[in-house]
């Protein structure tokens, strides 16, 4: 019985000693998982986040930069706090926020870091950074948001903010994880890739306590973080800023190229917001106060706002008159001022005076000779294939398709052709009568305020643009490199150039530099909603042109009162760099354009 | 057969696993209390290692002691000796200084001292002494419960300390009872008890209690005709309950929160993930991550990086897991093996009961701690901290373990002369 009981005993230990080794084998050998949880332990992947990409003004000051902001960082497990109340009161959380916020941090990680509060106010900064030596567990991590020093310009530069949930879901990249941020509107947006840079990662060794000990597997792992890419914009941020502050409680935009490159000097659509209130943490109440607001801050009215240009377009009629042939430079007409109604007095008038003083009667008659130029005996025939001749000219002048600018959301305008006028009116059943409206930049015609800039650049150039842009790094695309003709002989630029030199005299008189020619062309356009829209393209000076610009002021009466009040002042701060008619700039600055003007 | 006979020689297998374990042990101490940033050598006396060594050499001067006294002395002085140990469990729990929740630490210059260490071998020795005694009959009722009485009162008295680890460590020796001829009925109702105990805390009490019934039930329907064995089956049944109830009282009742969830944790530690819970996982994520031929020498991360609680002493097992694999465990599993095979097949050989009775005391001893251990850091059994034998770092442990086996290595070099006196 003795040597069974032995043989027990040595059965037991030899079992317990098998056990072991099978159960060594299953987690040692064929169970992965605590390999991989060894891994997680030790292992902490470190973000690092490049510098996204700074922004210039054309003259090298600084536009958009990066700013430290600090958050506060928590390991649940490590939270050893002795008065939480305390705690609570500098952050100026509640008790229960705490435990929820904690309990949160908890279900991501017990030993990883997580967000307590991001993005501390300098108030709670300063309070906490002293103290934490005391609230173990917490610690604060330094990154940077964007900073932008200028009030304006806001809705061409846009925002960045954090990932959305669908544009994750399509980037196919891999290049964005979640709380990632990324440019969202304006240059942010459309400038993203060259901005964001490449974020690094590095694989840090830590401790039970998250204290680091050294790299993993020697860095073989690691990418090192690449800065993004700096910009260096088209835009003068002193001729910018200037003429945001002329806009000021106006409502419009201002759009100011370089003739000779299709760059933008001043991009201003009124009223703007200042960009920085959309980079803290405060974003989603402030972008709702924007969203709502009845003036539509977040309008980029540049690229956006579709106006009817007005009295500007006659220029545009008259090249393509004079480039058809259908009236020759010195070919009188005579106006008696019944087919339309017109400021100008009735008489013979030729191309140069009918621009010179914008005779409507005068247009109507040239547009009439471009539309029914007797192609067909059928009118209705005869209409249509005029206005499609005439659309296919205007398109040239880069009008009713998008210009190609490099920022998000812009609109082509619209030119209407025959298509157009066959699903309003039907197939055949609309002649001139119908469309003549179209011969003063009025009726169904559309653009946008930097289109109508370009054709200040197009004339300015005696037939050809560059797209309008607001990035000078040129290396990045040859789209803004290539010259766009317009096809019109340049001597019929000689002609309006001419008439847009000497108009001023007469329907703009507040334009008028001393010392600068300036040629402009005034608009005001018919507004069936209330008072009309103040217009006004110009460039200067007329020989060698430095700036073209337009500007276009909603419900501000005509366009030699507003509108072309803010143009000259912005092309005397332009090419002079400074203002020698205060009075204009209080009459601008005032802002009280409808009241008391005589409208012409 | 003639007096005087000549000394057997030491039992050099015996030594040899213990050198070999001991010096195993002390690399691993070294390598569980080894960092990267601050460098000290493995001799440094301010590192768990350095002290290591000098309790090795410590227990190299208690094995001359030991080997150098008469043999007799053991016998005639087990009685004595477990009064002391006795006495002083007493006395620390009145002076003693309180480590870690259990009070059972005398503090002497710069060292600890842990009587219920030196409990183990005094009651070994005495339950040896007590069996050898005349020609005791462990069928006898008086006797079985002298014989237990023997080992309860240590138990008892390490479990007062708030040391529920040692204390579970004297119920092992009812193998000692066992090979020396008390009923197998008693060892079977012993683990049923348990069981019972830990499926209380585990699963559904209805359950279970519908379970006892149920199966008491079974019982008496194959045995219909033998009136006293059923009787037997149903007090079983009913004290089956009542144990299930107790228990369920000294959980909800008697026990605060705190020792409720240390228990809880102890039988699942997925109840307290970063509690309790949190060592086996760590411990078990240590040894997992080693694969088969471990991460090398001073490479455990998990170890390295303090992830693993207790890693020189309760924990140990987990730097050979880690850094040595599955080929190191086995390679350790197999030296333990080989030594409590080793001991019973020593014990087996002597030729009186008293010694007999102390090696299996011995190997009895040395087995739990190595299956309770071990277990433990690999989620086999619940969260026990009693160290490796020889092996985790401690002088109390080391030095009393080699007193148990060098006591019964000089027994055994002794086994002829023994038979003489009787």
């Amino acid at each position: 019985m003795n040597e069974n009981r032995k043989l027990f005993v040595q059965g037991g230990v030899i079992l317990v000693a098998l056990i072991f080794a099978v159960k060594l084998f299953s987690i040692q050998v064929l169970d992965t998982n605590y390999k991989l949880a060894a891994e997680n332990n030790i292992v902490q992947k470190i973000i690092e986040y490049p510098f996204r990409g700074l922004l210039y003004d054309r003259n090298g000051q600084i536009v958009v930069h990066n700013t430290p902001v600090y958050d506060l960082m928590v390991i649940p497990k490590e939270v050893q706090i002795k008065d939480t109340l305390e705690f609570c009161s500098i952050l100026g959380i509640e008790l229960q926020d705490f435990e929820d916020r904690i309990v949160s941090a908890r279900k991501y990680s017990a030993i990883h870091p997580s967000i307590f509060e991001g993005q501390l106010t300098n108030e709670q900064f300063a309070r906490i950074q002293d103290r934490l030596v005391e609230f173990i567990g917490f610690n604060i991590r330094a990154r940077t948001v964007r900073q932008y020093q200028y009030k304006g310009l806001a809705n061409a530069l846009g925002y960045i903010g954090e990932i959305s949930r669908r544009q994750l879901q399509n980037d196919t990249t891999n290049i964005y994880r979640q709380g990632d941020f990324i440019g969202i509107s304006g240059l942010e947006a459309s400038y993203e890739q060259e901005l964001r840079g490449q974020t690094g990662v590095s694989y840090k060794m830590v401790n039970v306590r998250g204290i680091e000990q050294g790299s993993f597997k020697n860095g073989e792992y690691d990418t090192l973080s690449v800065s993004g890419k700096d910009l260096m914009l088209t835009i003068d941020a002193d001729l910018q800023s200037y003429a945001e502050r002329l806009m000021e409680g106006k409502v419009g935009s201002v759009v100011a190229l370089e003739p000779a490159t299709g760059e933008i000097l001043a991009f201003v659509s009124a009223p703007s917001y200042d960009p920085n209130i959309l980079t803290g943490k405060n974003f989603s109440q402030n972008y709702l106060s924007l969203e709502v607001d009845t003036l539509k801050p977040l309008f980029n009215r540049p690229l956006m706002a579709m106006y009817p240009p007005g009295s500007i377009f006659k220029t545009i009629q008259s090249l393509i008159a004079l480039q058809e042939g259908v009236v020759t430079p010195t070919e009188e007409i005579y106006c008696d001022g019944t087919l339309i109604t017109d400021h100008a007095p009735p008489g013979y008038y030729n191309m140069h005076e009918g621009i010179k003083r914008s005779s409507n009667n005068f247009f109507c008659q040239v547009f009439r000779r471009i539309i029914r130029q007797g192609v067909s005996e059928n009118p209705f025939t005869d209409a249509r294939l005029g206005v499609d001749k005439w659309k296919e000219y205007v398109q040239r002048f880069g009008l009713g398709v998008p210009l190609g600018i490099d920022l998000p959301n812009e609109t082509p305008g619209n030119i209407p052709g025959s298509s157009y006028y066959n699903r309003l009116y039907g197939n055949g059943r609309w002649g001139f009568s119908n469309i003549y409206s179209l011969s003063i930049g009025q009726g169904e015609i559309l653009m946008n305020p930097i289109q109508m800039a370009n054709v200040s650049a197009i004339i300015a150039n005696k037939g050809f643009y560059y797209p309008p842009h607001m990035v000078k790094n040129y290396d990045l695309s040859d789209k803004y490199k290539k010259q766009v003709q317009t096809g019109i002989n340049e001597e019929y630029y000689d002609l309006v150039i001419e008439a847009m030199s000497e108009a001023l005299r007469g329907t703009a008189p507040r334009a008028i530099i001393r010392d600068i020619e300036i040629c402009g062309k005034t608009g005001t356009a018919e507004n069936p909603h209330g008072a009309d829209h103040s217009v006004f393209m110009a460039f200067a000076p007329k020989e060698n042109p430095q700036i073209a610009i337009s500007v276009y002021v909603e419900n501000a009466g005509w366009g030699g009162g507003a509108a072309a009040s803010i143009a000259s002042l912005l092309i005397e701060d332009y090419l002079k760099g400074e203002i020698t008619r205060s009075w204009i700039e209080d009459y601008v600055l005032k802002g009280e354009f409808v009241k008391g003007e005589i409208l012409n | 057969m003639k007096l005087q006979r000549q000394n057997q020689d030491l039992d050099w297998i015996t030594i040899l696993l213990y050198l070999f374990l001991a010096f195993l042990g002390w690399l691993n101490i070294y390598a569980a209390v080894y960092s990267d940033e601050i460098l000290h050598g493995i001799f440094d006396l301010s590192t768990d290692s350095g002290k290591q060594l000098v309790f090795i050499g410590v227990s190299f001067l208690i094995i001359i002691g030991i080997l150098t006294l008469d043999f007799k002395f053991y016998d005639s002085f087990a009685y004595l000796i477990y009064g002391l140990s006795i006495g002083l469990l007493v006395v620390v729990l009145v002076f003693g200084r309180e480590i870690a929740g259990s009070k059972s630490w005398f503090q002497i210059g710069g060292f600890g001292f842990q009587p219920s260490e030196f409990a183990k071998f005094a009651t070994v020795l005495a339950l040896a002494k007590f069996l050898g005694e005349g020609n005791r009959k462990l069928n006898n009722l008086k006797t079985q419960i002298r014989a237990c009485a023997l080992f309860l009162i240590p138990l008892v008295l390490t479990m007062l300390q708030g040391d529920w680890g040692t204390a579970t460590v004297f119920s092992i020796l009812v193998i000692v009872l066992y090979r020396e001829g008390i009923s197998p009925l008693y060892i079977v109702i012993g683990l049923l008890g348990v069981a019972i105990v830990v499926m209380t805390l585990l699963i559904n009490q209805t359950l279970l209690i519908i379970s006892i019934i149920v199966i008491t039930l079974l019982l008496i329907a194959i045995n219909p005709k033998n009136v006293k064995r059923a009787a037997v089956i149903v007090l079983a049944g009913l004290v089956g309950l009542g144990v299930v109830r107790s228990v369920d009282f000294m959980m909800t009742e008697v026990l605060k929160p705190h020792q409720q969830n240390r228990i809880m944790s102890m039988v699942n530690p997925n109840i307290d993930p970063l509690g309790i819970g949190w060592s086996v996982t760590q411990s078990k994520i240590a040894i997992g991550s080693g694969g088969i031929f471990g991460k090398g020498f001073l490479e455990g991360t998990q170890t390295k990086f303090d992830f693993v609680p207790a890693q020189s002493t309760d924990f140990i097992f987990c730097t050979v897991g880690e850094e040595q694999g599955w080929l190191g465990s086995i390679i350790l599993i197999t030296l333990f093996s080989a030594l409590i095979l080793r001991v019973i097949t020593v014990a087996e050989r002597q030729r009186s009961r008293f010694a007999r009775a102390y090696g299996y005391g011995v190997a009895s001893v040395i087995f739990f701690h190595f299956m309770v251990n071990i277990g433990m850091t690999i989620g086999l059994f619940p969260v026990i901290g009693i160290p490796l034998p020889f092996f985790s770092y401690g002088g109390s442990s080391l030095i009393s373990f080699t007193l148990l086996l060098f006591t019964l290595l000089k027994l055994d070099s002794h086994r002829t002369q023994v038979l003489e006196r009787l």
